[in-house]
Order: structure tokens, then sequence, then C-alpha cells
């Protein structure tokens, strides 16, 4: 079996399944289940300064969106930071930490944008014995609107200012967790690594609203008729969260810095895709949240058999395999060229490839008398609907063209030299090829 | 219960062989309404195909693939319109419907993975949210002043004059029964549909207006096509099969034997069915829908032995595989190529027995072989046939219909058991009575 431990920032774990901050790792009790099931380490729920807690809603915390079968596609929540006073929450890192010395503790803090605050908080975590701390300039909701959590991550100046300050007054691994609402997630990453960060993590929630109650006319969750923007996680941010984490992998700037990947992780396979794409470890809340702290065993079983199948020994073997294959559209083989096909002995003749084919896209898809579909090569640009659509997996396939083949949609030969969009006699700006 | 006297081991025929709570068990639903979230589980397995097959599977061309999405949108309501749009008697189709040789066998998960879409419960779900909310979906069209009659108040001539009704034209049914709905009130297995459906169907289905049913009234004994002709615009003849096939075995005339449909119409007219008798050993004569239901209830009552007896091969049974094994799981036994040859008894049957058939190719022989049951009733469903003719040509047996149910006789229309062409079902029997009044209501209106 493969070995799963992962060493994150220095930060050993039995595996690279940690708990997202959030509401499964709010308190001891939580915390000390999560690690009997396997979890290799928590993001102990986001601390605020001392003094009276947040308080949070009475109501409804969370919405969901859902597929097939109630199956939990997507959450979001307008919980806030931990409500339990902070000496509470410290005492209990400080004993579940020592009773679990092979585990990652790492504890996510939230304090205003002012040197002292951050100054007067981090010796108190330093006690605790944590592994390292991961700061919390994320959530979408309520803090921000006090000038935290995405009010900092949206401002890259002030993510750089502040994790100056956690380098300076805490010596052990600091890791910037990042927000999604932004228009480049390039630039709050680089200003955490100007800032001394040694990782972020990735991405916080969504904002969002789940649903409206058609009766009552509110947004949910609803409190007392109102609802407001909660942030959105579960598989189906996966898409988003997967796509930033690849653009901080490859940026020039922000290259090859650690990062933590957390975004609808729910199997084995999402985690492994994440760290393929550059994430050294992975942190998990939905999933949990869905089906308790058991699904760990088989995100390690899973991780462990395609890993022994795939002949990885280790999970930094797998870290960022897949980076290099994340390009700009621009470079892009535009000479590559696939056909569509229907593998008859697999179809069951549902028509839905024919349906999409041939009212949204190049009715490239013919149907005949006794409901046979077949790719009508000439008109076919291989755009992929149609496997998508098919409930039937593998029964249409997209196959390359060989060099030398001429493609009957364009009447040209299939070229076996890459060439790309810049290069393309199309574009105003190509330059000539080299 | 302290008071029965009967069980199933008692001699002859007799009532209350088992105790009412079982009876009452066993005659409940036979698939239980689904419950909003498996309706919704469900519908979300349908794939909405293309040009789907089911639709095309179905007698009444429901749009299959429509109905199931509106009811995963959480709107059964608008489910059912989809269904009565095509299928005015599609509660009682959701019911009854050999889904598994129709839409169900045409569903490409039965391809895929051989377990289709559950069309007949989801239809069965929507029709029975609608019903339940509203009195009647549908609006009359002004009145044409045009009258039509229909002469059966079964599947065929219900449709029909429900379509008639929507066009505005008046209706009078003739029946010749007490009350309507033909086989469906009379001829259908009691667990099939319970709660008196098929009545609350009839009921609800009246609720468009203009039509009036006039009952104990036979063509060919107290009314005449004649008459209807020379009275009304158009007449329709949806009358079904009265008459029942004989078995032309020696000694078929004893006590104890009798049609299997006459079982059936007194077990479902049955306001109690611990009084209702049956033997201890039944022997069931052929291989339909009207076999399975009389053996299949004959066992739910009580008798202890039950056998169904076919002349051929189980492949060409006409009852489906799933109504096969469903007579095999309630107990009852399956004896195939085997026909009847004499009843014996001293006044009340007594045995049955039987030969052995074989086919080679030149059509069905006895073997000369022969078994004896042991039975104290014998129930003949050999098949249905035409009680009058009424002067049309006739096509083998049935009446003669060219396109959406011509006759032979200008202005007669004809649909369902009675006429020609189409299997013998209720959603059958409901395309051609709709046809026919869109093709009469083309007629009047030319």
């Amino acid at each position: 079996m493969a070995d799963l431990t992962t060493d994150f920032l220095g930060i050993k774990s039995p595996n690279p399944f940690w708990l997202a901050s959030a509401p499964p790792t709010d308190k001891e009790y939580n915390v000390r289940r999560a690690f009997e099931a396997g979890w290799g380490g928590v993001v102990w729920k986001t601390l605020g300064s001392e003094g009276p807690p947040v308080v949070n809603v009475n109501g409804p915390r969370y919405g969901a969106i859902y597929g097939a079968d109630r199956r939990l596609l997507g959450l979001n929540n307008i919980e806030l930071i931990t409500d339990r006073p902070l000496e509470v929450n410290l005492e209990e890192i400080a004993r579940v930490k020592a009773d679990y010395p092979d585990r990652a503790m790492i504890v996510s803090i939230m304090v205003p944008c002012e040197e002292q605050a951050w100054k007067d908080i981090l010796p108190r975590v330093t006690e605790t014995g944590a592994d390292g701390i991961e700061l919390n300039f994320g959530c979408p909701h309520g803090m921000s609107e006090r000038g935290m959590g995405s009010a900092v991550g949206q401002v890259p100046e002030y993510i750089e200012m502040v994790t100056r300050w956690c380098k300076q007054y805490y010596d052990k691994p600091v890791i910037v967790k990042l927000t999604p609402n932004i228009t480049d997630i390039r630039k709050p990453a680089a200003a955490a690594k100007r800032g001394g960060a040694d990782a972020v993590s990735l991405i916080n929630t969504i904002n969002s609203i789940t649903s409206v109650n058609l009766d009552t006319m509110s947004p949910e969750p609803s409190i007392d008729g109102k609802g407001s923007h909660g942030g959105y996680c579960g598989p189906a941010v996966k898409p988003i969260a997967m796509s930033m984490v690849s653009e901080i992998a490859r940026h020039e700037e922000t290259r090859g810095m650690p990062i933590s990947g957390i975004g609808g992780i729910t199997t084995w396979r999402d985690a492994a895709e994440f760290i393929s794409l550059g994430c050294g470890n992975v942190q998990v809340c939905t999933a949990a949240m869905t089906y308790g702290f058991k699904v760990v065993q088989e995100m390690i079983s899973g991780l462990s058999q395609w890993m022994d199948e795939k002949g990885y020994t280790s999970v930094e073997e797998v870290v960022g395999r897949a980076v290099p294959n994340v390009t700009d559209w621009q470079y892009l083989n535009l000479n590559y060229v696939a056909k569509a096909k229907i593998s008859q002995d697999d179809c069951i003749k549902c028509g839905r490839c024919y349906a999409a084919c041939e009212d949204t896209s190049h009715q490239a898809i013919a149907m005949s008398e006794d409901r046979t579909f077949t790719v009508i090569d000439e008109e076919c640009v291989a755009c992929n609907l149609c496997v998508d659509v098919c409930p039937v997996e593998n029964c249409i396939t997209m196959e390359p063209m060989k060099p030398g083949e001429v493609d009957p949609r364009t009447g040209k030969v299939v070229q076996k030299e890459y060439a790309n969009w810049t290069t393309h006699p199309n574009n105003p700006g190509a330059v000539a090829a080299e | 219960m302290s008071d029965r006297q009967n069980s199933q081991m008692t001699p002859g025929i007799a009532a209350a062989r088992l105790p009412a709570d079982t009876i009452a068990e066993n005659f409940a639903d036979l698939h239980a309404p689904y419950a909003p979230h498996e309706a919704a589980v469900a519908a979300d397995r349908c794939y909405f195909c293309h040009d789907a097959p089911c639709v095309t599977a179905c007698p009444t061309g429901i749009d299959i693939p429509l109905f199931i999405r509106q009811i995963s949108t959480g709107t059964p309501e608008a489910a059912a319109k989809t269904i009565f749009d095509s299928n005015i008697l599609g509660g009682m189709c959701a019911r009854v419907c050999p889904t598994e040789d129709l839409c169900e066998q045409a569903c490409v998960r039965e391809l895929a993975e051989g377990k289709p879409v559950e069309i007949g419960r989801l239809q069965r779900h929507a029709t029975d949210a609608l019903m339940a909310k509203q009195s009647h979906p549908y609006e009359r069209a002004p009145s044409t002043g045009k009258c039509v009659a229909v002469v059966g108040a079964g599947p065929a001539g219900l449709a029909c004059a429900h379509r008639l009704a929507m066009h505005g034209h008046d209706v009078n049914i003739y029946d010749a029964a007490d009350k309507p709905g033909g086989l469906n009130e009379f001829g259908i297995a009691a667990y099939k549909t319970t709660d008196s459906f098929a009545a609350r169907e009839v009921d609800w289905l009246l609720g468009i207006g203009g039509i009036d049913i006039k009952y104990g009234q036979r063509l060919g004994e107290n009314l005449s096509l004649d008459s209807l002709a020379e009275a009304y615009d158009a007449v329709f003849l949806g009358l079904g099969l009265g008459g029942v096939n004989a078995l032309r075995a020696d000694g078929e005339d004893k006590d104890g034997v009798r049609d299997a449909v006459d079982f059936i119409a007194d077990l479902r007219q049955s306001s109690d069915l611990t009084t209702l008798p049956v033997g201890r050993d039944v022997v069931v004569i052929g291989g339909g829908m009207t076999a399975v239901d009389a053996a299949v209830q004959s066992k739910l009552l009580g008798a202890q032995n039950v056998t169904i007896a076919y002349r051929r091969g189980r492949d060409a049974m006409s009852a489906s595989r799933y109504e096969q094994d469903l007579a095999a799981s309630k107990g009852v036994h399956l004896m195939f190529n085997v026909q009847p040859v004499a009843v014996h008894g001293n006044g009340a049957v007594r045995e049955i027995e039987l030969e052995y058939t074989t086919d080679d190719g030149s059509g069905l022989k006895g073997t000369g072989e022969t078994v004896r049951l042991r039975a104290d009733q014998v129930f003949k469903a050999i098949g249905q046939s035409l009680e009058t003719d009424a002067e049309l040509a006739l096509n083998g047996r049935k009446i003669a219909v060219t396109g959406a149910g011509r006759t032979s006789r200008d202005g007669v229309w004809a649909g369902g058991d009675c006429a020609s062409g189409g299997d013998d079902l209720t959603v059958t029997a409901v395309a051609e009575g709709r046809d026919a009044a869109e093709d009469i209501h083309a007629a009047l209106s030319a």
C-alpha cells in the first residue's frame, strides 16, 4: 500500500486529508472524533480576538442544492467564525494536539487588520503547540462587512501586510487562505508570497444564494423571512477551485509555492486531481458534513490503490504532475483533429446525443429509422457535447485523426506538426513561425 | 375469527377460507403508490430520450418523457394533464397496462440495464395527484348541436364520449350493465384497481359534462343499430366481447364449471370478499390476462390449489411473463401444453382430465396421453367473442374497421375489443375510442 504520509511545510501528517476550518473543527469533541476516524490533520475553526465572541444567527445556517435522490451537490453557509470564547478554543487545541502528536493541527485566525490584534493573538496560538496557522482572508459573509475575511482577501496590499505581521510574530508556518470572490486569483496569491507566506490554501467559499422560497419570496437559508448571501462549497465548486489552484501553480510569481487544495473534494479522485494540479495536500469540509468523518477511509484506500496501480510511492511524486499540461487557449494545438465515434454495442438508443447535436450544435449525428445513431464526420467539429450528454460512459469517444488523413469536414490533410493560434494566419497579431 | 367455519382445506366451493384481515391484505394495492420522494427518484432515472421509444410503444402515444420531467420538477398536476391529453383513462391505464410489454419494454434503460423507468407507477403518481386535486381539467367547446350515440361504457366508449364532449357534441352512452366502466369495472383483478377506482374515474371523467349514460341497454336485444343510426348524428360501438368461448370438453356443463369473467365480475362487485365462495382445488383453463386474474384471485381468496392449464407453451401465453411470474409468486401452478378433454364428477366437477399437446409445426395436436387434476371449481378463460354483429361486415370474428374505426356502415364507428385490429387492451381501446371521436368530429364538422 502506497505511503500517504505527507510533509507539508515541514508539518507531517499520516495522510494528505485535512479537515478544513469550518463547523466540523470547532470543538475538541468533533476533532477527536475526526482523528479517531483517520483524518491526517485539521485546521481548527477560525478564532477571533479575545473578548466577547461573535454571535451566530439562531435560524438556519445552511442552504443546499441537490442532484438526483437528494444527493447534496452544493452547500452554502452563513455561519461566522467560532462563537466560543478564545480561551476555551486554545485550551482544547493544546489538549488535542498533545494527544495526537502525529496529526497536523493548524489554527485558523481572523482578527482585525491592525498589527496589535495579530501581535496579541499569535503568542497565545504558539502556546498551544499547534503546527501552524491559517489566515482566514476568505469568508464572504458577516465578517467581511466588519473589514475582515474576504474584505482583506480582496485587497492584495492588506494580505501582504497582515502576512508580514504574522511571519514577524509567529515562528511556525503561515498559510494564507484565499477567497475566490475576486477576478484574478493570482494577485492575492502573489501578495501572500511577497508577505512571506509559507503556503496558500484555496478556495474559501463563493458568494451564493442557493435558492429562493417561491412562497415567501425569501432567499434560503431564510432567517425570519430574509436571506443573505452565504459561502458556497461542496462538489459543485470543485471545477472553479481547480482552475484557481492551477493558475497559482503555473503563475511565474507564485509557481512552486506550496498549496493546500480546498473546494468540493469528496472522493480520493477529487483529491488526486487537486494534488496533480500542484497541491501538497487537501482540505475537506462538505463531504464530512454530508457523510460524517468516516468518508476519509474511502479517500485513504482509494488514493492508495490508485497510487499503487500507477507505481507512485509517495504523494509528493504526484504533486503538480498535471501542471505542465495546463496552458492558455492560444497555445492549444490547432492541428489536432478528433471525431466523435459512437460504439453501437454500447449505445442504448436514447438519442440524447442526436437532440443535443441537432438542436444545439453542428447537426453531425444521423439518426436512422431503427434509431441507429452515427456521427457524420463531414460535420463533426469534435465539440464533445455528445460525449458529455451520453448516459453511457465511454459509449461515445473522441478519436484523434492521424496525420496524413483528410478531415472530411475541412477537406484538409491533418498535419503532424503542432501549430497554435499565435501563428495562425487568421490571427491579426500572428507572428511568423520560427 | 371465531365464526369462521372454513379453511383452505374445506372441500368444495366455500367462502371465508381465510381470515378477513388476510383477505383484505391479499387484495390490497398490487403496487402501492409512490411517496413523493420515491417518485422524484424514479422520475430522475428518465433520460428524456429524443423521439422516445416509450412514446412509440404506447398505443395512446402519451408524451412520457415530458410528463416524467414534469413530475421531477414538482408539478405532477401538469404531468397528469400531459397524460390525459392523450389518454383520458390514464389513471386506469397506469394500473392495468402491461407496461412490461409496452412503454417499459421499450425504455432504453431496459435495454441498458434490464431495469426500465417505472413509467406505469409514475403515471399513477401524476394522475392520482391531479384527480385528488381538481374536479375536472377540461372544458367543453361551445355546443355543436350534434348528438352522438356511444354503445358501451367501457374504456373505448368512455374515451370516445369524452373526446366528443370536449369538442362540443352531446353524447348518449348505452350500456348493458347497471353501472359504467366495462371491463375496468367488471373485468380486471381487484388488486390492480382498489378503492373503487374504476367507478371514481368514470365519475371524474363525466365531469366534462354533456355525457348521459343509459343502463340496461343491450345491442341486439332492447337496442338496435338502425334506431340509433336514425336518431343520432353518428354512432360509436364500443361494446366489447360479451360472449365466452366454450371448452368443447365432455362434462363442461357440470356444476362448478363457470366463466372466469363472471367470477371476476362477482369478485369486483362483492362488498365483502369473505362471503365470496371459491373452490379448494381450482383449475383455470386459458393463457391470457383473464386466466391469470381468475387464478391469482382464487388463490388470494384462499383456494388451496390453483392451476392454470394452458394448451400451448409458455412463450405463446398472451399473459406477459410479468403476469406469469406474479401468478407463480402467489402460489399458482402453471401447466403448459395441456388441453381439457373431459370434466368428471357426479353432478358437480370432481376432476378435470387434460391431454398433453404437441405442435410439430402443422398445428396443435393432442398426444393421447392424459392427466387428471382434482378440481372442485373450473374457470373457463379461453377468450371472449362478439355477441352481435349488428349486421356489420366482420373481419374474422370482430367488427371490421378501417381508418379511425370506420365500419362498413356510414355514420357508424367501432373501437375497443369488439373491433378488428389492435390488442385487446384497455389502452388500445382508449386510443381507438379517442381516434374514432376525432374522426367523427371531423365528419360532423365537414
